[in-house]
């Protein structure tokens, strides 16, 4: 007797999914949680944890913002390999305003986003035109070649960096911050890319003659997401300027390409809850195999190749399944 | 010191040219970006100077093991990963990427550094060559690159294996339809490429001494030879090698050496702006990859 | 009285490496006629499509809409003055329903241009013009996964979406390719209503039958060229159009 298996909605999904769901406060719940979970796991973690970890959660949120600045641009067809150029660019921007300007924080980070996400798209606006390939190698190298160019030239402080930068009010402060822009961007972007616009952007990625032979101009909307990402990941570089009242070569470290990357694909790529959740399971494990130096790199390396090949689908959307479906055997008629 | 420069500028050009022939021929063939080609390079420096220092195998056979363990590990990336992920250009990337990551981490965590981790030179003397000193490495290294670019430029256009290759880095379809296992030819190519990176690495390593960090140097040179000069094409790798090699020599001497990082960042960028996929690039534009 | 053509292509030609697709190929198309593009595997007729469209640079020669030179501009400008195409492949994307196909034509800038606003509702738009070419309402069509359909709908789904941008001229490349004789027929009541509403439509096909009983004018292709232009009737009778499809005949049979 041969068997397969055969996966089904859950009958709680079904139910909950016409506007019946309001008769019942189990079919609510089940709808409202996926939700409210993280929101309430995001804004009260900061209170449970002891300071070390308060300062995880930070490069949590950090990594959970790059990775999902990564992921929109993957869902548009493009992949950065150089999610550490936006961080830097930022970082640098909101670095120089403060350290030779004066300009406060409530200035330069807002500032430094934009500005970053602008100069980022203007470099990476001619390779849209060309095969993604180019996109990868061109965010790989530029910012291991800014480095070198900071460290040769010597400016905005050359190897010893700017340091002396204004802090923020409070370590809280710095939390609550980067905690309610991660939810913001998370759940703003999510829509986003759910509505129509985004089904153009993810079209550009599917099928982009398609898209040309709709009258849409594909470069203008790959800017659009483009200069999207790279506000998100000059914000992270802007912030943590602040945080570290330091900049530096380091902020074009190939870690922050790197991480972003290994959460997104071991969290899900294809969606930014799941580059989210990968967020929150690589950092604090590598902050646990601190020890291992070096060698943690090798891993994310295997990791990501494990989780493309093997995994493509990441743990979020194993997780989202389960929850919203369910599988048996069934048997195969003749 | 005009001489001199632009002599050294060549053998700047010949290093150039040798860092990014593997890369640019795999992609030429096959279309596989191989991103962990740095790891590769460094992997087989490595490799070498364990044969000859650890396990006192004579130079010729380390050589040789080297440049075979290379190609099988090409091989065997392809077979065992990239099959799997073939045609999704996202996680090809990825899967190439995480490898050499891996890779060079790994060499780095072992913590291989040190003037000793060197390779030796082929011979050690030096010439005078219009009036500069060149040394002998140096010059071996101008010697093979030249020999081999233009070997592989002539095979390339005039061997009938050579045109076959090339048909199919253009038109995958067809060449399909001919019976050509493309999954075959990928295969050879990331072999290719990652012996010519073994063959690199033998020449180009004494000049320093092996540290991870060089695949990444490398991996960015090879990067930005072939943008460019153009993915896929010789004639690009030939062209960009000079202009760079040349440029960033010139620079090195009569601006300053800091300006030379500097001057590749403008030479990929005007490239970008003005013919962007490269100077001698065949890639077709989006509009006609139909 | 003589309007003026809608569409002028003018010694178009186009050079691969060494293969000539496309060589000085001439005509013009007057508003509302239904042209007939046919010719042997290979003879350019695709390429001529992608020339007019721009999606692949002509070598030579240029193309005037509405006395407009064209052949310069990128494609999307060029569906944004009102030209759309079908694809000989049918490509949708394939994990979406069938209306949300349609939802990125109907973002294009154009229907902003025309509706003077951006629709309200694109999935009732996009339901509204499923139902035209004939996915069936009740029985919910429209909201299968692309994948899951068969090609008589994927290719109604693809003049779908060229409906949906409202365009002048409709450049239609193989439509009729792997229908049955059944789908053909119910297709074409959808392309004769398109004609009353006035709009030009180029079609490209194999399937001689179905096409010379819509077509007003039929231009056959040969290596790149034109080698015939004219009402179908006389058209198959020309004896450069039979050796071409059916090689010259030898003297003794």
């Amino acid at each position: 007797m041969k068997k397969r298996k055969e996966r089904i909605d859950r009958g709680i999904k079904v139910r909950s999914s016409d506007i019946f769901a309001l008769l019942s406060w189990r079919e609510m719940l089940y709808l409202a949680t996926p939700r409210i979970l993280p929101v309430i796991v995001c804004l009260s973690l900061p209170l449970l944890l002891d300071p070390y970890w308060q300062k995880v959660l930070l490069s949590v949120a950090v990594v959970a913002l790059l990775a999902i600045s990564w992921d929109i641009l993957a869902q548009t067809g493009m992949v950065s390999l150089g999610q550490a150029l936006f961080f830097g660019v930022g970082a640098y921007c909101s670095g120089v305003m403060n350290h030779y300007w004066g300009l406060s924080p409530v200035l330069t980070i807002p500032i430094a986003s934009l500005l970053g996400g602008l100069i980022c798209t203007l470099m990476l606006l001619p390779v849209l035109r060309l095969r993604g390939i180019y996109f990868s190698m061109v965010t790989l190298i530029i910012p291991l070649i800014l480095v070198r160019i900071v460290e040769a030239t010597k400016i905005f402080g050359g190897t010893e960096g700017l340091s002396g930068m204004t802090p923020l009010p409070s370590k809280w402060f710095e939390l609550y911050l980067i905690m309610a822009v991660l939810l913001v961007v998370l759940f703003g972007f999510r829509r986003m890319l759910d509505s129509d616009y985004g089904l153009v952007l993810k079209g550009i990625n599917d099928n982009d003659r398609s898209v040309i032979n709709a009258g849409i101009n594909i470069y203008w909307f790959k800017a659009q997401s483009l200069f999207f990402a790279g506000a998100i990941g000059a914000f992270c570089g802007a912030f943590m300027t602040h945080v570290y009242m330091f900049v530096g070569m380091p902020v074009f470290a190939l870690d922050y390409s790197i991480l972003p990357i290994a959460a997104a694909v071991v969290g899900g790529p294809g969606t930014l809850a799941g580059a989210t959740f990968g967020a929150f399971i690589l950092v604090p494990m590598s902050e646990a195999l601190r020890g291992f130096g070096g060698l943690r790199i090798v891993l994310y390396g295997v990791f990501l190749v494990v989780f493309i090949v093997a995994l493509p689908e990441g743990i979020f959307h194993y997780i989202q399944r389960k929850y919203h479906q369910f599988e048996r055997w069934v048997e195969v008629d003749k | 010191m005009l001489v001199g420069t632009t002599l050294y500028a060549l053998i700047n050009t010949a290093i150039l040219a040798l860092m990014a022939i593997g890369f640019n021929l795999t992609f030429g063939i096959s279309g596989v970006a191989n991103f962990a080609y740095g790891a590769f390079y460094v992997f087989a420096a490595y490799g070498i100077w364990g044969m000859l220092n650890l396990l006192h195998i004579p130079y010729l056979l380390a050589v040789l093991i080297a440049v075979l363990a290379n190609v099988l590990m090409g091989a065997l990336i392809y077979r065992f990963v990239l099959l799997r992920v073939r045609g999704q250009a996202l996680s090809e990337v990825i899967a190439t990427f995480g490898i050499g990551l891996a890779i060079l981490e790994l060499f780095s965590y072992f913590g291989w550094v040190g003037f000793e981790y060197t390779l030796p030179v082929f011979m050690d003397r030096s010439f005078i060559i219009a009036g500069t000193y060149v040394d002998f490495q140096r010059l071996a290294i101008l010697v093979f690159s030249t020999v081999l670019i233009s070997g592989l430029w002539w095979f390339t256009h005039h061997t009938s294996i050579g045109l076959a290759f090339r048909g199919i880095a253009q038109d995958e379809r067809t060449a399909l339809t001919f019976g050509i296992d493309s999954d075959w030819i990928a295969t050879l190519s990331v072999s290719f490429g990652a012996g010519v990176a073994a063959l690199a690495a033998l020449f180009i390593i004494p000049l320093g001494s092996i540290a991870p960090g060089e695949g990444y140097d490398v991996l960015i040179k090879a990067l930005a030879v072939c943008i460019i000069g153009g993915l896929g094409s010789t004639g690009g790798v030939i062209a960009a090698s000079f202009i760079v090699g040349f440029a960033e020599r010139f620079t090195d001497t009569y601006i300053g050496s800091h300006w030379t990082m500097i001057v590749s960042l403008a030479a990929i960028l005007l490239v970008l702006t003005i013919k962007p996929s490269g100077l001698f690039g065949k890639q077709k534009e989006l509009e006609e990859r139909i | 009285m003589m309007d003026a053509p809608i569409l002028k292509v003018s010694d178009l030609s186009k050079n691969f490496g060494g293969v000539r697709a496309l060589n000085r190929v001439s005509f013009d198309l007057q508003p509302g006629e239904l042209l007939g593009v046919i010719g042997p595997n290979g003879s350019g007729k695709t390429t001529l499509v992608n020339l007019i469209t721009r999606f692949v640079k002509p070598s030579a020669g240029d193309v005037f809409f509405k006395g407009k030179k064209i052949s310069h501009l990128p494609p999307y400008k060029i569906v944004r003055l009102g030209i759309a195409r079908t694809f000989q492949m049918v490509k949708p994307f394939y994990q979406l329903p069938a209306y949300k196909n349609m939802i990125i034509p109907l973002y294009s800038p154009r229907m902003r241009q025309l509706a003077g606003g951006r629709y309200g509702d694109r999935d009732a738009v996009a339901l509204d013009l499923l139902e035209e070419v004939g996915f069936e309402r009740d029985a919910f069509v429209a909201y299968k996964t692309a994948g899951a359909l068969p090609q008589g709908y994927l290719k109604r789904l693809e003049l779908a979406k060229a409906i949906a941008l409202q365009p002048d001229l409709y450049i239609l490349d193989e439509l009729f390719s792997g229908l049955s004789l059944a789908e053909v027929a119910s297709i074409v009541p959808i392309i004769e209503k398109i004609r009353m509403a006035g709009r030009t439509i180029i079609m490209i096909e194999h399937r001689l039958k179905e096409l010379f009983r819509i077509a007003d004018r039929v231009i056959v292709m040969n290596y790149g060229e034109k080698i015939a232009d004219g009402p179908a009737a006389e058209v198959m009778e020309d004896e450069a159009v039979k050796s071409a499809y059916l090689g010259t005949e030898t003297e003794d049979e």
